[in-house]
């Protein structure tokens, strides 16, 4: 029992030649520190404008896109991008009310899916190539590849930094942004091709299945513990960076994808947030609150 | 058209030969309408009158079949700073994650570009507008976790936080109790007082205002009524505008209409 712990902790952590590691995927551990930036600002915006099963349905069909790239020897970002691009515009442009737009997010994400797996199927290439587009790879960022994620990581957080207060206005006051002049529905569509961005560039990383805990888990778990926007968009950060490097820093060694160790961060910042936002909030407000 | 000047101040608003159609149907035709600078008017009449749009119109929301719509001076644009928007009580999520200060805030800054930096000037001005609502005391407290009455003089704090010249509202005072119906009139009087603002009110209850409306627009059945509230609020003036026999009851200081079609109840 004790030797099947041992070795079980083994294949979990292993720091055994940590330093040269370190410097060895020092791309890995950028690109993953960048996304953290880039996941804890998307992420405040989803949980204002209830996205999360955008975020899973576009996630899937970039993943078709990505396999699709695999099969037919293209590039693999760019197909990641091809996919949540279309899946945003489709659901942007389909999904005006949020009932519609999350049954055309029920009915793209399986057909997207769907198509990934065929692809796949049809690939024969590396083994580990199809696996990681599903449950992410740190070894995927290699440096001309890493020039693509920074880019688009640069595009969405200039964005983001320009639309920031139409698109809170848009976010949580929709009827009173639309009487003073807030374009809220290019802005509604604008942000998802940015979450598309986002999307594509956090599934060669953590893989289409697992990109929520990057996209939605740290915004949600600043949201239980503050309310002050400056507050919360910096702890929605700095869970994301947390998750992102540490479980990258974790995961080094191990010959396990680093999805489950960003997840399990992820998972334990929420945890502990909802416990203190539980005090922070007690129930009985409900009672004061109620009409 | 005038031309505004130093001496005679631009109305607040002004409607001439407006006609709206919603889906083909005439809402309200050859509507003229002059509003002074710190007039209330409030609007009248039954469920799908076209209250709400009115407001829509002069907002730059909903575009008239015919006339023109000026406010202070100047044609309908979408976006305009001046004219402050109150709407119909919705009440935010439990668990939205913005306090009070925030929803004033893009009453006072929300549609620039920018993420927007904290200064001594927008904090007082911020500040004076939870004032005039008394909610100063609620100002870092989670939005969510308002009364549905403190969430309503929060709106009304956003929207005067911008000091607009005109001010629209929507059934701000909708399913409030007495002392919040009183707390959000008083805010907007008060407002209207110190900056001569013109003030539109829909309201399907004209009572809770009445000592503060200076004309009435009541709409129904396609046509309407302009004028002050003892002319309009009679038996036979009603009569004749919805085409059958109404009742204007005054009842302890409160005025009622009894029997107009579709509806019952106060005007």
């Amino acid at each position: 029992m004790a030797d099947w712990i041992a070795q079980l902790w083994g294949t979990l952590f292993n720091f055994d030649d940590y330093g040269a590691l370190l410097l060895l995927l020092r791309n890995s551990i950028l690109a993953g520190a960048v996304l953290g930036v880039v996941g804890g600002l998307v992420g405040y915006f989803v949980m204002h404008r209830d996205l999360a099963f955008a975020v899973h349905g576009i996630s899937e069909l970039s993943f078709a896109g990505a396999s699709a790239a695999l099969l037919f020897g293209a590039n693999v970002v760019v197909g990641s991008l091809a996919g949540s691009l279309l899946a945003a515009l489709l659901i942007g442009v389909l999904g005006t009310r949020a009932r519609e737009r999350n049954s055309v997010i029920g009915v793209v994400m399986p057909f997207g899916l769907g198509l990934g797996i065929l692809f796949l199927a049809l690939y024969q290439g590396r083994a580990s190539n199809k696996f990681g587009l599903l449950t992410g790879q740190i070894v995927a960022v290699d440096s001309p590849e890493l020039v693509v994620l920074l880019t688009v990581s640069a595009v969405v957080l200039v964005a983001l930094a320009v639309l920031w207060r139409p698109l809170l206005f848009a976010s949580v006051d929709e009827d009173v942004a639309a009487a003073r002049g807030v374009p809220v529905r290019a802005l509604s569509i604008a942000f998802l091709l940015l979450l598309g961005l986002a999307t594509a560039v956090a599934i060669h990383i953590l893989g289409a299945l697992l990109v929520l805990s990057l996209l939605v888990t740290p915004a949600a778990a600043a949201m239980r513990v503050a309310s002050s926007p400056p507050v919360v968009v910096s702890l929605s950060v700095l869970f994301a960076l947390t998750a992102m490097v540490g479980g990258i820093l974790l995961a080094l060694g191990a010959s396990i994808p680093i999805s489950p160790y960003v997840t399990t961060i992820s998972f334990l910042l929420y945890l502990g947030c909802r416990i203190v936002g539980a005090r922070r909030r007690p129930r009985g407000a409900r009672l004061h609150w109620a009409r | 058209m005038v031309i505004p000047s130093a001496g005679s101040p631009a109305p607040a608003l002004e409607l001439s030969a407006a006609t709206l159609e919603l889906g083909g149907r005439v809402l309200w035709r050859d509507l003229d309408l002059r509003l002074a600078p710190g007039e209330f008017l409030a609007v009248l009449g039954p469920n799908g009158a076209g209250k709400s749009s009115l407001l829509r119109a002069v907002l730059g929301q909903q575009p008239l079949a015919s006339g023109a719509v000026r406010a202070l001076g100047r044609p309908i644009t979408r976006g305009r700073e001046d004219i402050g928007y109150i709407p119909q009580q919705r009440l935010f999520d439990r668990d939205t994650a913005l306090r009070t200060r925030d929803l004033v805030a893009l009453g006072l800054d929300g549609t620039r570009f920018g993420p927007g930096w904290p200064s001594r000037g927008r904090r007082q001005a911020i500040d004076a507008a939870l004032e005039r609502t008394g909610l100063l005391d609620r100002s870092r407290a989670p939005l969510g976790l308002l009364s549905g009455g403190e969430q309503q003089r929060a709106r009304i704090s956003q929207a005067l936080v911008s000091a607009p010249g005109l001010l629209l509202c929507d059934e701000p005072l909708l399913s409030l109790d007495l002392a919040h119906q009183r707390a959000v009139s008083d805010a907007i009087d008060g407002h209207r007082r110190e900056t001569s603002a013109g003030v539109v009110m829909v309201t399907h209850d004209i009572n809770p205002v009445l000592g503060l409306v200076d004309k009435v627009l009541y709409l129904a059945a396609g046509r309407h009524l302009v004028g002050p509230p003892t002319d309009v609020l009679r038996t036979e003036v009603l009569s004749d505008l919805y085409g059958t026999h109404v009742d204007v009851l005054n009842v302890h200081g409160r005025i009622v209409v009894v029997g107009p079609p579709s509806e019952s109840g106060s005007p």
